[in-house]
């Protein structure tokens, strides 16, 4: 694990095209939540189950978690000085959303009832 | 170098006045925080939602619980308060709202949004 994982320049993209992503998703996910015919499990159940949605919502948790990288990262970089306390703080952040991201994907692709 | 001497050794944070889009630059830093944390615990609410109605109808029974509704609405003021700042950062960076009348102004706008929205989504949440 290296300071420079996404450092600079890469790391302002990836945040910015990440927010892009998830204001889009947000408004069309807001649109979907109002023009719903009511609030029954087999309403979300057949939303979230639907190819498209299930795609444009794994991206959305993609995207959140490349942005919750640079944030976090952003904000270890700002308060934790001490190289070890860094790397081990930056480790531990990078582990725990590659493991929110196996789980989430793990629910989109095996979880979900078709 | 004289100039390096001047600088003040401390700054107390509690002294200093900040400025409203001060505000909204360590709010949008406060509220990502937050939605950071409660990640795990998203999944997990999607998780149940998706797994079969019984299960859905926890999810939302558990929304009613005070405690779990005061902190739904955190994390709706932190979400909405982190989108609309988050706006306001993209514009400023192609250049849109840089001047320091329409920055205070925009942080005043998404100080006011977040929590208006909050508002909204909740009475909306109480209205189902």
């Amino acid at each position: 694990m290296s300071e420079r994982v996404a450092s600079g320049l890469r790391a302002w993209t990836i945040q910015r095209l990440s927010a892009i992503y998830m204001l889009v998703y947000v408004l069309y996910a807001g649109i979907s939540f109002l023009a719903r015919e009511n609030t029954s499990f087999e309403s979300w159940q057949s939303w979230i189950a639907h190819p498209l949605n299930n795609i444009v919502v794994g991206l959305f948790i993609l995207s959140l978690l490349f942005h919750a990288w640079v944030g976090a990262r952003d904000i270890i970089l700002d308060y934790v000085k001490p190289f070890a306390f860094r790397m081990v703080k930056l480790t531990l952040l990078a582990l725990f959303l590659i493991a929110m991201g196996l789980w989430a994907f793990n629910i989109l692709v095996f979880e979900m009832v078709y | 170098m004289d100039k390096k001497k001047n600088r003040p050794r401390y700054l107390n944070l509690i002294k200093i006045s900040m400025p409203v889009a001060a505000v909204a630059s360590i709010g949008h830093r406060i509220s990502g925080f937050l939605l950071v944390i409660a990640i795990p615990f998203l999944i997990y609410a999607f998780q149940l939602s998706v797994s079969s109605a019984e299960e859905y109808a926890q999810v939302i029974a558990a929304a009613e619980h005070p405690i779990i509704l005061a902190i739904i609405a955190l994390l709706v003021w932190s979400f909405s308060h982190h989108f609309f700042t988050g706006i306001r950062f993209l514009l400023i960076d192609i250049d849109i709202g840089v001047s320091k009348t329409a920055a205070s102004a925009s942080a005043w706008l998404v100080h006011i949004l977040a929590v208006l929205t909050t508002i909204l989504v909740l009475v909306i949440g109480a209205l189902l």
